[in-house]
């Protein structure tokens, strides 16, 4: 049972990184991006091609999270500057992904064997090595989570809020307005990039289909995050976000442990977020939530 | 100084609905004058605050800023000089960001928004001083969400947004057309107040008579893309609310409607 609940958490502490991305994406820019689709395995594709070129495990995490940031770039360009709708933006440049991260791995799947990880920093003989996983995961999702409120504290971060809220207020303020879309873009995609390449790293594989449903998933996360913890006034929305990933992951593996197929999983999905939708009334994209951001 | 000279401009050009609103209009605004814009629906008084902040690309024609020609230069840029309150009072602020926010924001303006702290605590006093000219106690809220102030307040806070860094040229979009006639009356008195003060160059589009006559230094009134009435001083001061009701119906009755 204890391998189960902290399997749930492995994998919440993994998603929940991507899912803070989609919060920055969907719930600030309001840009429903689904470059994710092709981010996550991004990011999977450039930490196992160069896990397994021997490169410093870490460093391949910054690598993953920096192609991320890049296909960030590309859709924020194809919508600002090519002036193509946002959801078409993002399918693009996930469709394009697809073979890029074929092209990355040089194959639609690859396994890493003995290669170091970053969960191997942890010493074989020190008394929390059973746990190196989730502890590994927790202080880089706590940081992530700390790095991104402290951003959304900046003037930066103040004007990634307001683009989303209000584009022509930014525009009084004398910025580019699409300039800053592109930043928030950039990041949400570098934090779905690291977290792929931390899902590589822990499950010690890359698998190019790893990316189907992440925009799904994550919306899924940042609204149960939004939602259910919106009274506690005192918890940061992305605290709840991480916490809705790991409550996400828990009502996944309690549906598939009840008999279902490992491959119902996406149905399953799909009617968690209907329901989770419904619970909360059925919001338009920019109500609440970012309220207390 | 601001200048609109020789400006065309078609919408819809090319397709049955074409219309022709401007042809070879200009309009000289002077340093220090706030110039109430009137006229009926399609007269081309907003397309006028739209080619000034660049939000409309004249067909042809100069917008030129004290001597600087604008014409080509992109409604962000130009924001730097130019700042605007809206018809929407939501349009000037930002929903999810408390009053605090909204001001420290505003205040970074002609500065970079880079990873400096967002909220400028020093400055607090100096902002609550500038909310209690609104006197309607925003000065002891400054944790509100601007979201959940009522339209009135929200206008008021953009006007005290828009002109905290003094702007060249302050657009006024019907910026109390949206409110209720008490709170319209009060954000139409702080804009007087702060424009007076700031001594700003002010163009204001209302189509509240009573504001056109009452506030300001020139009135103009437009009609299908002309000025047919453009006074100030003596002349200004001696017209009453009926002498332009009275220009209006003759405009219409010229349109047969």
């Amino acid at each position: 049972m204890s391998g189960i609940l902290i399997g749930i958490i492995e994998q919440g502490l993994i998603y929940s990184i991507m899912a803070l991305g989609i919060y920055i994406s969907y719930k600030i820019l309001d840009f429903p991006d689904l470059t994710v689709d092709g981010t996550f395995p991004l990011g999977a594709a450039v930490s196992a091609a160069l896990v397994l070129k021997g490169v410093n495990p870490w460093l391949c995490l910054v690598a993953a999270t920096l192609a991320g940031v890049l296909a960030g770039c590309i859709t924020g360009f194809l919508h600002i500057n090519l002036k193509i709708k946002d959801l078409l933006s993002g399918i693009l440049v996930m469709t394009g992904l697809y073979s890029i991260n074929y092209r990355i791995v040089g194959a639609p799947n690859e396994f890493l064997m003995n290669e170091p990880t970053i969960f191997d920093s942890i010493p074989q003989n020190s008394v929390v090595f059973e746990y190196k996983y989730l502890i590994i995961l927790f202080i880089i999702v706590v940081a992530v989570k700390i790095l991104l409120d402290l951003y959304l504290k900046t003037k930066s971060g103040f004007l990634l809020k307001s683009v989303g809220d209000n584009q022509g207020l930014v525009i009084t303020l004398a910025q580019n307005p699409g300039k800053v879309k592109i930043i928030g873009l950039a990041i949400a995609n570098g934090l779905v990039g690291l977290s792929g390449a931390l899902y590589c790293q822990r499950s010690m594989q890359f698998d190019i289909s790893s990316g189907t449903g992440t925009m799904v998933m994550g919306l899924a996360a940042v609204i149960i995050g939004t939602t259910v913890f919106k009274k506690m006034k005192f918890m940061k929305v992305t605290t709840g976000v991480v916490l809705g990933m790991i409550i996400y992951k828990a009502c996944i593996t309690i549906a598939i442990s009840s008999g279902l197929q490992s491959s119902d999983t996406k149905l399953v999905v799909t009617v968690l977020f209907l329901v989770t939708l419904m619970l909360n009334s059925l919001p338009g994209r920019k109500k609440g939530g970012c309220a207390n951001a | 100084m601001l200048e609109l000279k020789k400006i065309y401009k078609k919408f819809n050009a090319g397709t049955i609905d074409e219309k022709i609103l401007f042809e070879d209009f200009n309009l000289t605004i002077n340093k220090g004058e706030f110039v109430a814009i009137v006229g009926s629906n399609g007269s081309g008084k907003t397309t006028t605050l739209n080619i000034v902040s660049g939000d409309v690309v004249p067909d042809a024609g100069r917008v030129i800023l004290d001597g600087n020609d604008i014409t080509k230069q992109k409604s962000y840029k130009r924001a730097a000089k130019i700042a605007r309150v809206f018809q929407n009072p939501s349009m000037g602020t930002c929903p999810s960001m408390t009053i605090m926010e909204n001001m420290s924001i505003a205040d970074n303006k002609g500065h970079r928004y880079g990873l400096a702290r967002g909220l400028n605590t020093k400055r607090r006093e100096f902002y609550q001083s500038q909310l209690e000219l609104l006197g309607m106690g925003l000065e002891n809220r400054l944790q509100t969400l601007a979201g959940t102030l009522s339209g009135g307040q929200r206008q008021a806070l953009a006007l005290i947004m828009a002109t905290l860094k003094t702007p060249t040229i302050l657009l006024l979009d019907e910026h109390t057309a949206a409110l209720d006639p008490k709170s319209s009356d009060i954000v139409m008195m702080l804009t007087d107040k702060i424009v007076r003060e700031k001594q700003i160059t002010t163009l204001m589009v209302t189509h509240n008579l009573r504001h056109a006559v009452e506030y300001g230094t020139r009135t103009v009134m437009m009609h299908e893309g002309k000025t047919v009435l453009d006074i100030n001083g003596e002349e200004r001061k001696n017209k009453t609310i009926d002498d332009y009701l009275k220009i209006f119906n003759e405009i219409s009755i010229e349109c047969g409607n």
